[in-house]
């Protein structure tokens, strides 16, 4: 049932039951080199082709430095590639950017100590010019979705990292982008309350109808999740590997003791030690 | 039990202040030490009982000198920042010798100051003061307003923000915690640069040259009793300043418990 994946120059990746409606995220031939071109230090992304459409729960793994938070980066924009086209709804990044196209979650919460709970969720909101009344109705609303109402008028250090961490994935929904793209989100939590955050990110993630790019090293986490696990290796940073997740939705944690859920996880891990090989060749 | 917590974080302090008056009082009795070296704190509080009403106009003029300066030298340098946060090269240029003139002791400038206003003008005072706040104020600001986690900046980037809106979400109120540290710090510095500033002349009825006149007449007890006022200016200047800290920034205040 696999569909293998090489890196070549062919950008069409494999879908599975997705239509073939116009991608919301596209990479082609996408390089970044930091350092000069005359010096190039690192190449952090080569030949990057990948295409996600509507609706698809992406995650990036692959080994610290393999350039997965440098992709998810040059998707929002955050950061300028050194050769090759990302586009983003169609549009190029910068545009989708400006057009507030998507939501970002990063490691940290990165929480504004001197808002609370409710004035965080509004952040976007606020910078948008969304009326206050509006703003209080949205905020209470996506508080409720990551399951934390009554916490409005906290501030941030009153609550766990779960918790903010949650809070950080109400304010990027807070302006229903399309688009949610997240840097390990869950990598600073603990075993437990990362499964749970899973499982609260896989309902969320079907009541909003987003499409997420999900940056992870968990092996687990990736599975469990996505639609497609996206496997890259380092020096280089490369894709290696994509492999369709058929696990059927909805997921629970049943999910993670049947054994086609050990089979994709190992598949993973194969890839991932198959980038290896590669590189030490 | 909120009263009790706080009764225990008060009480050991104020034993050991009552107990260091107390022994004062004693040693000073017992040893017969002379009332131009340490008179006893009843002496103390008996002179300032008596001088009163002068003492208090006095410290009325040194502290409108001392707030003059500090309001002056504060705002001034949190423009100053604010300019050089916005243009790193400007602050480049400027953070390393503003460091630097931090820490020469300023003071040694107010004979300059009186020859520069006056030494019965308050504004050689103020001047000192003015300057005196001036540099805690700018090198803190700047680093409230630079010193901004990454992510945040990331964050707002992704929402295409206007500058204007990083500076009015993120560093401006990043930057309050250092605000009032350097408030604080400057609260005491303008009264020590009030008082000492009026060593070096001004005006009969201020703080500092009342007790510099007082000490020359051996009226120890006089100046002691000044001094007392002095200290309490510092005090409550700084009371002031915690008690709007958090009012302004309770999120602060409250996440240091």
């Amino acid at each position: 049932m696999f569909i293998g994946w090489m890196p070549t120059t062919d950008h069409k990746s494999p879908t599975l039951n997705f239509s073939m409606a116009n991608p919301v995220v596209s990479l082609k031939n996408v390089n970044k080199i930091f350092g000069t071109a005359e010096k190039p230090t690192t190449v952090a992304l080569k030949d990057i082709n990948l295409d996600i459409q509507p609706r698809e729960f992406i995650s990036l793994i692959g080994p610290s430095g393999c350039g997965k938070s440098t992709l998810l980066r040059a998707i929002g924009d955050l950061l300028p590639v050194s050769a090759g086209e990302v586009t983003v709804n169609d549009k190029s990044a910068r545009e989708a950017r400006m057009g507030r196209e998507y939501g970002m979650v990063f490691q940290a919460p990165v929480l504004f100590e001197w808002r609370t709970i409710a004035k965080n969720v509004e952040l976007p909101l606020e910078i948008m010019g969304v009326p206050k009344a509006e703003r209080a109705t949205k905020s209470r609303e996506m508080l409720k979705l990551v399951e934390l109402h009554g916490f409005e008028r906290h501030y941030p250090w009153q609550l766990s990292g779960g918790m903010q961490q949650r809070v950080a994935i109400a304010r990027a929904l807070a302006f229903r982008p399309q688009l949610l793209l997240m840097d390990e989100p869950f990598g600073a939590l603990d075993e437990i309350t990362r499964e749970r955050m899973n499982a609260e990110l896989l309902r969320i993630w079907q009541e909003t109808q987003t499409t997420v790019v999900f940056v992870t090293h968990s092996i687990p986490e990736a599975v469990f999740l996505s639609t497609r696990v996206v496997v890259m290796s380092a020096r280089p940073g490369r894709i290696t590997e994509i492999i369709p997740i058929d696990l059927p939705y909805p997921r629970s944690v049943e999910t993670r003791e049947t054994s086609r859920f050990f089979d994709l996880v190992t598949a993973v891990r194969e890839g991932l030690r198959k980038g290896e090989k590669m590189r030490e060749k | 039990m909120a009263s009790s917590s706080r009764a225990q974080q008060f009480l050991p302090p104020a034993l050991v202040f009552i107990g260091v008056i107390a022994l004062w009082e004693l040693l000073v009795r017992a040893l017969n030490i002379p009332q131009f070296l340490l008179p006893a704190p009843s002496a103390i509080l008996g002179a300032l009982a008596e001088t009163f009403s002068l003492v208090m106009s006095s410290a009325l003029y040194t502290f409108r000198s001392a707030l003059i300066g500090f309001l002056i030298g504060c705002s001034a340098g949190a423009l100053v920042a604010l300019a050089t946060a916005r243009w790193t090269a400007a602050r480049e240029g400027l953070m390393p010798l503003a460091i630097a003139i931090n820490s020469v002791p300023i003071l040694a400038f107010a004979p300059i100051m009186n020859n520069w206003f006056g030494t019965v003008n308050p504004a050689s005072k103020i001047a000192i003061v003015a300057l005196i706040t001036f540099f805690p104020m700018m090198i803190n600001m700047v680093r409230g307003l630079t010193l901004v986690e990454p992510a945040k900046l990331e964050l707002m980037r992704s929402y295409a923000t206007t500058e204007f809106d990083v500076l009015a979400k993120v560093r401006l109120p990043n930057a309050l915690p250092y605000l009032f540290n350097a408030l604080k710090i400057c609260s005491t510095l303008s009264v020590i640069g009030a008082v000492v500033g009026e060593y070096f002349g001004g005006p009969r009825d201020t703080l500092g040259v009342y007790i510099l006149q007082e000490a020359k007449l051996f009226r120890f007890d006089n100046a002691w009793a000044a001094i007392i006022i002095a200290a309490l200016l510092g005090i409550v200047f700084y009371l002031i300043i915690i008690t709007l800290e958090r009012i302004a920034i309770p999120w602060h205040a409250s996440n240091e418990k």
